[in-house]
């Protein structure tokens, strides 16, 4: 009997790709719940048109670049990146602002780099970036949150305002985040504990914040303990930033935000477990990955505090994936038997 | 006692697969019986191939040597398995990953299975024994490594001998999945393991012996306490009266260890870092670091070499898979077709799709079940493609599609080594085999964990035995081209001396004309003279060619030889 001589690889039930990227939806679950009852409806219409745009844009470049469709849309990739960029969005944004984000991130930032897998960059950052940096005022226009405010707006006028058709009274609408109220109050020369003892503000961080931020944390600790990520990146993000603030805190704590407010304020759970964890721009070492997860604290820290924007997750991540490559050839680990532990602890 | 082994160390990586041990075990250990026609290939070890003794036509018996260590340098003895005559000695097909033909000597077996008197005398005092006549039975009798490396065992216990060896390593671990011949022989026959471990221990004095099995064969393991606590127990009998109980000198010595069932612990070099902690460094002997490692199989057969004179003829085979129908263990003689074994295990099922020599993890696919059984067959696996997948981009079904690698370090996580396959896979493919070997691909054991547990599907051991070849090609062209430019010089060196040469002869014979000429000046004086002198000159031109020729032939031959 005649047989095929190709090599072979026993098949196991390992989660493939798409298991992993599903895995990272689920641990969204929380956040996502926690945002919708903070801000409403604007947050699940953020996350839809995001995914419909994604997928539109990532089976528009598979055809384009002749791959097979199916399986690169079934990988859940795209939905993964349109969720995390939808996350980092003000609920109520204009529809076409998060088309023009997709486009960044699903066809300049992946596909022109050759699609998953080959991107340098953080796809859903680069959109995240080419927007702040593009449409400052629409990106700033965060409604306030629901117990703040008092207002729950409902579906219809959401839809409304998303495509256009009202004009929201977007100064009646709109509150300053946690983290622009302590920036701007700082420039003013208010003390940070006199900023934060105001209405919007809880015991960790903003009201509406703090709550997130823990949902970002649990869910990330689930994708930890489902090994879709290691702790190296996440553990590294927060002691980074942690540290760096705590320093700055004890020089003088009233014209530095304390490291906790920092740890649970704008994106940091969210860069910490979803965002600088993405495998194909991060760091694979395990050394490697905690020297650029302090890096990206260290300047997630230097850009809120000295920088123009007042969140600085994006750029973090995006200049600590340039030095991916350089961090990886520096931090190989010691092979089996180059440890030192050749002579025996007998 | 106190335990040999304060504790056990981690493995680093490695992965856990479905084992399928047990489709394989339920019977013991078949004997297979004499095929009509046995194929023995030559080459059947690490080393030279062997000098055949034997012509096509001659009748042979059983355990007599068909070829003996080659000359030149190691090798192993190949024996007849059975008596019968020599058919044809040609170029076949051999299992062999290559898939390159080798010479076999091709015996029709007379059904006899007669020893005639080529057994070896039965050392059972080998305690007695000089090392070197023990070492000289072993490498008559053809053992080599049966764990799958097949180097020859003299060559390797010779070599430790040289140094102090305190711990001997008996590898039973047998971590790939489906493959069940190393336990069943320590079920069946533990106290000939045993003794074979004493002949072991007794030629390289070593302190102790470890045997690691993993956890998943608790037979093994109790068949192996059992046997070594009678041992023990006749000791302690022996002292006190001179009964004639089984004795094994060395049984204190010896320590039977349960090792984590983890893919790949049997590996030489990751079960000593768990029995020892010791990590030998490639490039690095584990003797001299007072460590030899042995596989139970070829304590085995050192055994039957030394203790019952038998030369290595046969082997322990499991033959399993989804495609055959009875799953079972044979007792097989070298040279026996697969073809014949798996129709004793029943057949093959409607899902016989892959054939594999070794097991599932680093075995290689063969062509045809008409391939023999070597040294180095520890296992045939056939297999359906449900669960061996092609390494092919083309042709994988949808669901099974070779996605890119999106750096999840799944596999750094598997690797054993601590190697970075998500890096050393990048560069590979963009062909920068510098980076690659910078990335310490030479330390890669090809064990698969890392194919194994790709979320993308990637058969990345495929890409790193590529590297590897791709690495050796360019090393030997780099030395070919520094060969061919050495001789290029050489030659431009050899142009330029013999043009020198010319010239001066040519000054010389101008210098002699005109002293001639001024000679012929002088006055009279016969014409006798240049014309000899031309001639003289004519002759030693022809000489002078005549020599760069022969160092032009010399310098040929050397060369080729260099090649």
């Amino acid at each position: 009997m005649q047989f095929d001589t190709q090599t072979t690889s026993l098949v196991n039930d390992a989660p493939d790709i798409s298991h992993l990227m599903k895995q990272v939806l689920y641990a969204l679950v929380p956040a996502i719940a926690t945002l919708l009852y903070f801000y409403g409806w604007g947050v699940l219409i953020n996350l839809a048109l995001a995914v419909v745009f994604a997928l539109a844009l990532e089976g528009i470049a598979l055809w384009v670049r002749g791959k097979p469709i199916k399986p690169f849309l079934n990988d859940f990739s795209a939905v993964v990146t349109a969720c995390l960029f939808a996350l980092t969005l003000p609920p109520l944004i204009s529809w076409w602002v998060i088309l023009v984000g997709l486009f960044f991130a699903i066809i300049v930032a992946k596909h022109l780099y050759g699609g998953i897998g080959y991107n340098p960059f953080n796809p859903a950052m680069i959109g995240y970036a080419v927007l702040i940096v593009s449409f400052p005022l629409q990106m700033s226009q965060w409604p306030g949150a629901y117990p703040v405010t008092g207002e729950w707006l409902g579906l219809s006028d959401s839809l409304s305002i998303v495509f256009g058709q009202m004009n929201a009274d977007w100064d009646a609408i709109t509150r300053a985040t946690p983290l622009d109220e302590v920036r701007t109050g700082l420039i003013t020369g208010q003390s940070f504990q006199d900023i934060v003892a105001g209405d919007s503000f809880g015991w960790l961080s903003g009201v509406a914040w703090q709550w997130t931020s823990i949902a970002y944390l649990l869910g990330g600790l689930y994708l930890i303990k489902a090994r879709v990520i290691s702790w190296q990146i996440p553990a590294a993000v927060l002691i980074g930033l942690a540290g760096v603030a705590g320093m700055m805190w004890l020089v003088d704590s009233s014209i530095y935000a304390s490291p906790l407010f920092h740890l649970f304020s704008g994106a940091t759970m969210l860069g910490a477990f979803f965002i600088a964890t993405d495998p194909v721009s991060a760091s694979t070492t395990p050394m490697g990955q905690i020297v650029y997860g302090a890096s990206i604290g260290f300047f997630i820290y230097v850009i809120r505090t000295w920088g123009v924007y007042p969140d600085s997750v994006a750029f973090a991540v995006l200049i600590m994936n340039m030095a991916v490559p350089m961090i990886d050839y520096y931090t190989q680990p010691k092979v089996f038997g180059q440890s030192g532990s050749t002579h025996a602890k007998r | 006692m106190t335990s040999l082994v304060q504790k056990l160390w981690r493995m680093r990586g490695g992965v856990h697969p479905e084992f399928h041990k047990n489709d394989s075990t339920r019977q013991g250990i078949q004997q297979a019986g004499v095929p009509p026609q046995l194929i023995i290939p030559l080459q059947q070890h690490v080393g030279h191939l062997p000098d055949l003794k034997v012509a096509v036509g001659e009748k042979v018996e059983k355990g007599q040597m068909l070829a003996s260590v080659s000359a030149v340098g190691i090798g192993a003895v190949i024996h007849a398995p059975t008596s019968g005559v020599i058919s044809s000695i040609e170029e076949r097909a051999i299992p062999h990953p290559s898939g390159l033909n080798g010479t076999c000597i091709v015996l029709d077996s007379d059904g006899e299975d007669n020893w005639g008197n080529q057994r070896f005398e039965p050392h059972s005092d080998y305690r007695e024994c000089t090392v070197e006549s023990l070492l000289a039975r072993i490498e008559d009798a053809g053992v080599v490594g049966l764990g799958g490396a097949v180097f020859p065992s003299e060559v390797k216990l010779a070599s430790a001998g040289e140094s102090n060896v305190e711990t001997l390593i008996i590898n039973g671990a047998e971590c790939e999945p489906y493959i069940s011949c190393d336990d069943l022989l320590m079920r069946e026959r533990a106290s000939e393991v045993l003794i074979g471990i004493d002949v072991l221990m007794h030629l390289l004095k070593a302190k102790r012996c470890i045997i690691g099995i993993e956890d998943n064969k608790p037979e093994a393991i109790a068949a192996l306490n059992q046997a070594l606590a009678q041992y023990k127990a006749g000791q302690q009998n022996n002292q006190a009266s001179d009964h004639n109980q089984k004795t094994l000198p060395s049984a204190s010595l010896i320590e039977v260890v349960a090792v984590p069932t983890m893919y790949p612990s049997g590996d030489a070099r990751q079960l000593t870092r768990i029995l020892t902690g010791v990590e030998i460094p490639k490039n690095v002997r584990s003797t001299s670091l007072g460590l030899l490692c042995h596989n139970v199989g070829t304590a085995y057969s050192i055994y039957q070499a030394v203790v019952e004179g038998k030369p290595l003829i046969s082997r322990i085979t499991t033959i399993t898979g989804t495609g055959i129908k009875a799953p079972k263990n044979f007792e097989a003689l070298i040279g026996t077709p697969f073809s014949f074994l798996i129709e004793q295990a029943g057949g093959y099922t409607d899902k016989a799709e892959r054939l594999i020599m070794g097991g599932p993890m680093m075995g290689i696919a063969l062509p045809s079940d008409e391939l023999p059984i070597v040294k180095a067959c520890n296992c045939i696996l056939v297999s359906s493609r449900d669960e061996l997948r092609l390494n092919d981009h083309e042709e994988s079904s949808e669901e099974r599609l070779v996605m890119p690698c999106i750096r999840c370090g799944k596999c750094m996580q598997a690797c054993p080594v601590k190697l970075l396959p998500q890096q050393m896979y990048w560069h590979t493919r963009a062909r920068d085999f510098e980076k690659v070997a910078e990335h310490k691909l030479s330390d890669c054991i090809e064990c698969g964990a890392c194919s194994y547990v790709c979320p993308s599907h990637i058969p990345l051991v495929d890409y790193f035995r590529f590297a590897k070849t791709e690495m050796k090609a360019q090393q030997h062209a780099a030395v070919k081209a520094s060969q061919s430019r050495e001789r290029h010089e050489f030659h431009e060196f050899r142009k330029e001396r013999e043009k020198a040469e010319r010239e001066e002869k040519r000054r010389k014979q101008k210098e002699a004309l005109q002293k001639k000429k001024a000679a012929a000046g002088d006055g009279k004086s016969d014409d006798t003279a240049p014309k000899q002198d031309a001639i003289k000159a004519a002759m030693e031109r022809a000489k002078a060619k005549k020599a760069a020729l022969k160092a032009a032939a010399e310098n040929k031959q050397d060369s080729s030889d260099a090649v």
